[in-house]
């Protein structure tokens, strides 16, 4: 984990993006650090939890972090915490990266795909959401490559269907390497089935809820096996949110599995 | 009086401790992340998750829910075990000069006794909380702090087996039928101090499944909700140790503190010590800041040492 700092952020800019809002923050030692898949923590004056929201880019010149919130407008000043968790990796080798976001949760892909393509990568794009109103950032994979693809359960936009649908298709129509995915668990658990069969490392963003952010509460775990094979709870705001998906039991997930250490 | 005046020092029993303030057992996490924010060595203690004689998953999710005024959670005491523990987590904590309290748990008497044995004398340890909050093997589930005979038992076989020189506290639940009768039954078996108070049991309904918020049904309430149920048992405790019914002991408060005059509410009240808990959820710097407002509050009522605040909801005059 990046070393977070806890910031009164003032809101420079808030604009609405479909059914989100992009604020804009004025946080220069948290823009240094955050990288793409590093969350941010959001508090209210009385409020006894946090709320975790995407960083969808950090610019380290201009000292800007730009959060995606799922809700109304915001003004500042905000109780911010900044950068946390586990980003996405990024290997220094080009690679065929298939890119896939639901909803809100697709907000830190433009710039992991910009950081892909920095090193000669190629991309492809997966959007989904519940409607058209809740895609995010569909002008910006547009702007990364060509292969985009929408889906969206309602069918109001692109292909209906849920977003981990066309996965293993789009994966190999691109002869992709490496999926990084970011979704809620059932969108995830779907996606990582759908990549297993072809063999490829999956990276997947675990959107869930996070009461503090900061590893402290043990409330946001998750089964996942460990490098020496033994499953344990690991905290998505700390472990995560980015996991190797094959290691993650999710269908294990809200249940203590009999095999998992401690249970 | 200038705050940087006021002198913060916290005798707590056996222990002098630069300050009163310390974590609440289990809010801070493994505590590795609180260094993030907030110097260790800073705080008069750190108080560790509970640690058992073995690794434990606990409770499956959700495992926390917000109330209106509190966090309503039931983890099921996950932690690696006492031997990972002491290991992995112990030497990292004491590198950083923390002063650590460790929350210990058995199912049995014999398991906390044990655990007492194992930890004393290692490096940073400088007290022990006994969490009796917990279900007892022997009485047939029943929390061992709800019987002032099996507490007694318990504390008295941990002060056997823990060094001379290690403080150990018994950490009280306020769901029971005479909280003094508790702490009277601990200290009398040798606790050094008592910590009050663990969780408030609760229940949370989700008004769309109409079914229990989380997953273990049941939970442990905390935060500003609990705060006038945890200043009541401090106060009535503090108060029969005035009157001479149980021996003088310190006592730890915690429960919803969330400021520097909450913190002196406790000290008030009879608390030498207080506990940040479900406030560092919100606020992972809260210890620094609640000592750095509790030290403003004390100026400016002309009380020149923690000390001085400490028992004076119960003066006369």
């Amino acid at each position: 984990m990046a070393h977070p700092v806890r910031w009164r952020a003032e809101v420079f800019g808030c604009t609405a993006e479909g059914a989100y809002h992009r604020l804009v923050l004025q946080v220069p030692e948290a823009a240094s650090r955050a990288r793409p898949g590093h969350f941010a923590s959001l508090a209210g004056d009385h409020a006894v939890v946090r709320e975790a929201v995407p960083i969808a880019r950090a610019d380290a010149s201009a000292g800007t972090l730009e959060l995606l919130v799922a809700d109304g407008p915001r003004s500042g000043p905000l109780d911010l915490i900044a950068p946390l968790g586990t980003p996405f990796p990024v290997p220094d080798a080009p690679v065929r990266a298939l890119l896939v976001g639901h909803g809100q949760h697709a907000a830190p892909l433009p710039a992991l795909g910009e950081q892909l393509t920095a090193r000669g990568g190629q991309l492809g794009y997966l959007l989904g959401a519940p409607t058209a109103a809740a895609l995010h950032a569909v002008d910006e994979a547009r702007a990364l490559t060509q292969d985009v693809l929408v889906v969206t359960e309602d069918g109001s936009a692109g292909l209906t269907g849920l977003v981990s649908e066309p996965v293993a298709q789009a994966a190999r129509a691109i002869d992709a390497s490496v999926v990084y995915a970011a979704g809620p668990p059932d969108v995830l658990a779907l996606t990582a089935a759908a990549v297993a069969d072809l063999g490829i490392r999956c990276w997947a963003l675990l959107a869930t809820d996070l009461p503090c952010g900061t590893g402290f509460c043990a409330a946001c775990v998750v089964p996942v096996v460990g490098a020496d094979g033994v499953s344990r709870f690991a905290r998505v705001c700390t472990e995560g949110p980015v996991f190797d998906a094959t290691r993650v039991r999710w269908a294990d997930i809200g249940a203590v599995p009999a095999d998992l250490e401690g249970a | 009086m200038d705050p940087q005046d006021v002198d913060l020092t916290a005798p707590f029993g056996p222990l002098t401790l630069p300050n009163p303030l310390t974590t609440a057992a289990g809010c801070a996490g493994p505590v590795r992340e609180l260094a993030k924010f907030v110097p260790l060595d800073a705080l008069g203690s750190v108080t560790t998750r509970t640690i058992m004689p073995r690794a434990r998953a606990g409770h499956p999710t959700p495992r926390a829910a917000a109330t209106p005024a509190g966090l309503l959670t039931a983890l099921g005491l996950p932690g690696p075990g006492i031997d990972a523990f002491v290991e992995r987590e112990l030497p990292w904590l004491a590198e950083r000069g923390a002063r650590v309290v460790v929350s210990i748990a058995g199912e049995r008497i014999e398991e906390f006794a044990a655990l007492a044995a194992r930890l004393g004398g290692l490096p940073g340890v400088v007290g022990l909380e006994l969490n009796i909050g917990g279900p007892s093997h022997a009485d047939l589930g029943l929390v061992f702090a709800a019987n002032p005979a099996i507490s007694y038992d318990l504390v008295r076989a941990v002060r056997r087996a823990a060094p001379a020189d290690l403080p150990v506290y018994a950490k009280l639940a306020p769901d029971v039928l005479s909280i003094t009768d508790i702490a009277a039954a601990c200290v009398r078996a040798g606790a050094d101090g008592l910590s009050m108070i663990n969780t408030v049991p609760g229940l949370d309904i989700d008004p769309d499944t109409l079914r229990p918020s989380l997953a273990a049904g049941p939970g442990g309430l905390s935060g500003p909700a609990v705060r006038p149920v945890a200043l009541r048992c401090v106060h009535l405790v503090h108060a029969a140790m005035l009157a001479g019914r149980l021996p003088t002991v310190p006592i730890l408060g915690m429960g919803g503190v969330t400021d520097g005059r909450d913190a002196l509410a406790f000290a008030a009240a009879g608390a030498s010590g207080i506990a940040v808990g479900s406030a560092l959820l919100h606020d992972p710097t809260a210890p620094l800041r609640i000592l750095d407002e509790l030290r403003t509050e004390l100026a400016s009522r002309g009380l020149a040492a923690f000390t001085d605040a400490v028992g004076l909801a119960h003066r006369r005059d």
